[in-house]
């Protein structure tokens, strides 16, 4: 398609210098990012790199720590959505914000009601509601209940929701992560269409050749900073990718092992693992592998492939899971996690939040969590002998923190993960389930993991290890598997692994699948 | 122009210190009331501040305060127990029964008689019983701890009414030829001077604030009520700390009941009603957390004496009763906003260290 060339554009809102710290991170890190008007303005940036944030600063949910937002020229600041609302500014979030339990013209008409003496004009509102459909092209019925409604119809509903309002600039954060290749082409057309009619779109998503096609100006995001801002017209993806990874002295290697090739070695394995699906299917089927004493194996997925329920088999979570788990010389079946802990297998969850840590206790308190009958003499935790573990980890792990009677809040993400870590490695297991362990942590912190991770292999502990970044999957496992749509599609092993193989074996049985770019750089 | 916050964030670490002593002032708030309160009571009352005034006072407050240290832990876990008022009235009663009728075995036509010890230890668990049925619903059958509790909370006053059809059971002295006398003095007798009353709560307040901080089922406590399922993941058995807290809050609630029967020397059907909110109150002033993970055993106690002293300085200074309710929810609502301030102090604190 045609680009757009950047003096055709004004401008309609800049961020200047914007920064958000919150407990523990600095999310965003002075960043400057232009929208301008009539164009699709694309934010791209891998996992934690602030892209969120920032669009959240933009639409009033947060405010900057530092920094200012100039809106046709003149300093604004939005002390909530409905100030930005006002202003025109118009969001579509990832989670979408509807009410199922409403139909479609009264999630349009939410909170600004068409009302005369107080009462709904429902017919008023689903005529509305129709005309704005027709421009989508679809033919809603405006009284459809939006629970009935498929989640790309869903999208197109948040959509009108936000034209609804006479937005300027609206935001749409990964808005095709749920839509067929068939409502990508539609959702398009509408994108162009309101470009045409002036409107700013702020465009955020993963999937780079998309950006490419709809996209006028693409800005770059890093771990918080602005890596670099182009016309699309004047890039390619290599330069995205390029500028999304960076060239950083940190990045990972691998490092040589030698894994005995003896199956007397095996210390986890399993067996035909399937997990049946609410509603039919399977989310695991016929899952098969082993893992052997100083192995790094790493399961590598798209979202949904089956990567955490697999290791939530591993720990009981799924009673109705079928097949064999063996660990060590025991096979495993309705063990409680707690035996499963104190038979060796540990998890260190993808959710940090909400499954790793209790963010009221302290740090100290969260690495013991998971050992608190070690430490016991006669009847209570006798405090020099839990100090001596905590000291210990900390130095091994090298966890920053003034004291470890700090709330565990007060920390960054990544040594808030090194502490979720350390609450696994003290209760000594034989295999070590990481769950997406990188995720959400800076660079520097993420070359300490992996770091952490070779030596415990050198150590003989047996890592398995779930990540959706490719970077990761080709430098520090031994082994990799491929899983997708809860099936195991290809097996590589270190120095036979190449990312197209990973990607083309990850996308088997999917029909839309990223297109993801063979030609990423190496570092 | 705006200015916005480069300045602030330079200032910020000079302030940081003045700002953790201001948190720790908060966090001792409901010990800095109760001096506060017995200062005000003491200069408007020259009768507050005696020994013989201190004891009725603290004596008071001992029979919310014992019931207080059972629902903390419950409350630590993020659940509540509204049964433990009825749980006072149904273990009043046993020992009613007990000691007046022995325990009925029909098909002998003889009733057993127990000591007062044995009848203490049995009315105690019967508070274990009630505890662990509401256990079971909350942890087997995914009930609400609200309804749960609340179920329970009729069920239990309905089978105290239905103990003796609905009427007293008087004169709980016992008879010597049965040798079940003594009961009257768990309420009223003293040891060095000081009602068994207090030391009866002494002791189960250090115990449990002992358990809360030094032991693994204290630490695991918190750490349910802070995340649950963090919890699980860790290996801890969710269910049966949970199940635990309530039987915990069962007998703390029995012990009460005794108590009461004892101090009044009679078993009403009807004693303990509405107890369960003094007990949620003291909790709640001392400032654990009703979301859970977060309090202690010791600010349930202050917040007992906070109450004890609010009720018994009021009566004092001759402050009519339907005041007295006014003034006392007021202190409540009070402690649960300087709760939510603490709380949003320490999340900018937090900020601020990073």
């Amino acid at each position: 398609m045609q680009q757009a060339r950047p003096e055709a554009h004004r401008t309609v809102l800049v961020a200047e210098q914007v920064s958000k710290r919150f407990p523990g991170t600095l999310a965003l890190d002075r960043v400057d990012f232009t929208v301008y008007d009539g164009a699709v303005n694309v934010l791209i940036g891998e996992n934690g790199a602030g892209k969120s944030t920032l669009m959240k600063i933009l639409a009033g949910v947060e405010r900057p720590t530092s920094g200012r937002l100039l809106l046709d020229g003149s300093p604004v600041e939005f002390k909530s959505t409905r100030e930005a609302a006002h202003a025109g500014i118009g969001i579509i979030f990832q989670e979408l914000n509807l009410y199922p339990n409403l139909d479609i013209s009264e999630n349009i008409f939410v909170t600004r009601e068409m009302t005369r003496t107080g009462v709904v004009q429902h017919r008023a509102q689903e005529k509305v509601t129709r005309d704005l459909l027709a421009r989508l092209e679809q033919p809603l019925e405006p009284t459809t209940l939006v629970r009935d409604l498929r989640m790309g119809q869903q999208q197109i509903v948040e959509i009108a929701k936000a034209l609804s309002r006479n937005v300027r600039i609206l935001i749409m954060d990964e808005p095709t992560s749920a839509l067929t290749a068939a409502e990508t082409e539609a959702l398009f057309r509408i994108i162009r269409d309101l470009k045409a009619h002036g409107v700013a779109i702020i465009y955020i998503s993963h999937k780079l050749e998309e950006l490419l096609t709809v996209g006028d100006y693409v800005t770059v995001l890093r771990d918080g900073r602005l890596a670099a801002t182009a016309p699309a017209a004047s890039i390619n993806i290599s330069w995205i990718i390029d500028k999304m990874v960076g060239r950083n002295v940190n990045a990972p290697h691998h490092r040589a092992r030698t894994v005995a090739d003896d199956s007397d070695q095996t210390v986890l394995e399993i067996k035909n693992l399937s997990l049946p699906r609410l509603g039919g299917g399977f989310t695991l089927e016929g899952v098969s592998f082993a893992l052997k004493r100083g192995e790094i194996l790493a399961i590598f997925g798209l979202m949904g492939a089956g990567r955490t329920e697999l290791f939530e088999c591993l720990m009981g979570l799924h009673p109705e899971a079928s097949g064999q788990i063996r660990l060590g010389t025991r096979n495993l079946r309705h063990e409680a996690i707690r035996q499963r802990i104190d038979l060796g297998l540990m998890l260190v969850p993808e959710d940090r939040q909400r499954l790793g840590l209790v963010q009221k206790l302290s740090v100290a308190h969260n690495i013991t969590l998971a050992n608190l009958k070690r430490f016991v003499t006669s009847f209570w935790i006798s405090e020099r002998l839990e100090m001596e573990d905590i000291r210990a980890m900390m130095r091994d792990l090298a966890i920053k923190t003034r004291t470890p009677q700090h709330p565990i809040t007060s920390l960054s993400g990544g040594n808030q993960q090194k502490v979720v870590v350390a609450k696994s490695l003290l209760t000594r297991p034989k295999v070590l389930l990481l769950d997406e362990p990188t995720r959400g942590i800076d660079v520097g912190a993420k070359a300490e993991i992996f770091e952490i991770m070779n030596r415990l292999a050198e150590q003989g502990l047996a890592i398995l290890f779930v990540s959706s970044e490719l970077p990761e999957m080709l430098t520090i496992p031994d082994r990799i598997l491929v899983l997708s749509k809860g099936k195991i599609t290809g097996e590589f092993s270190h120095d036979k692994v190449t990312e197209e193989a990973l990607v083309l074996a990850a996308g088997a049985r999917q029909q839309t699948e990223h297109p993801v770019p063979a030609n990423r750089p190496n570092n | 122009m705006t200015t916005s916050s480069p300045v602030a964030s330079a200032v910020a670490p000079a302030r940081a210190s003045g700002l953790s002593f201001g948190v720790l002032l908060f966090r001792l708030r409901a010990l800095i009331a109760l001096f506060v309160l017995i200062g005000i009571f003491s200069i408007l009352s020259p009768s507050f501040f005696t020994r013989a005034n201190l004891i009725i006072l603290v004596g008071q407050t001992a029979i919310n305060a014992i019931m207080a240290v059972g629902m903390t832990y419950v409350i630590l876990t993020g659940g509540i127990d509204l049964s433990v008022g009825s749980t006072v009235g149904l273990a009043a009663m046993m020992s009613g029964l007990l000691i007046n009728r022995g325990l009925p075995i029909p098909p002998l036509g003889v009733a057993v008689y127990f000591n007062v010890p044995m009848i203490i230890v049995l009315g105690l668990c019967l508070g274990l019983l009630v505890g662990a049925f509401n256990g079971l619903l909350i942890t087997r059958f995914n009930v609400a701890p609200f309804i749960a509790t609340l179920g329970t909370l009729y069920v239990a006053r309905g089978l105290a009414q239905l103990s003796n059809d609905g009427a007293t059971f008087p004169n709980l002295v016992g008879k010597s030829e049965l040798g079940n006398t003594g009961f009257p003095t768990l309420g009223a007798g003293s040891i060095l001077g000081i009602p068994i009353v207090i030391w009866i709560m002494v002791l189960f307040a250090a115990v449990a604030a002992f358990v809360a901080s030094k032991t693994p089922f204290g630490r695991q406590v918190f750490a349910v009520g802070g995340n649950e399922r963090a919890a699980e993941l860790s290996g801890i058995y969710v269910n049966r700390i949970k199940m635990a807290v309530y039987m915990i809050c069962g007998l703390c609630a029995a012990m009460t009941g005794l108590i009461t029967a004892s101090q009044l020397v009679a078993a009403h059907p009807a004693v303990g009603e509405s107890y369960e909110l003094n007990a949620i109150a003291a909790v709640v002033l001392g400032g654990t957390s009703l979301a859970g993970g977060r309090g202690s055993i010791w600010g349930t106690i202050v917040g007992a004496l906070v109450i004890g002293v609010l009720t018994n300085g009021l009566v004092l200074l001759g402050v009519q009763e339907f005041w007295k309710k006014v003034i006392t929810g007021l202190v409540i609502i009070l402690a649960v906003v300087l709760d939510q301030l603490q709380e949003r102090l320490q999340q900018r604190l937090a900020l601020k260290r990073a």
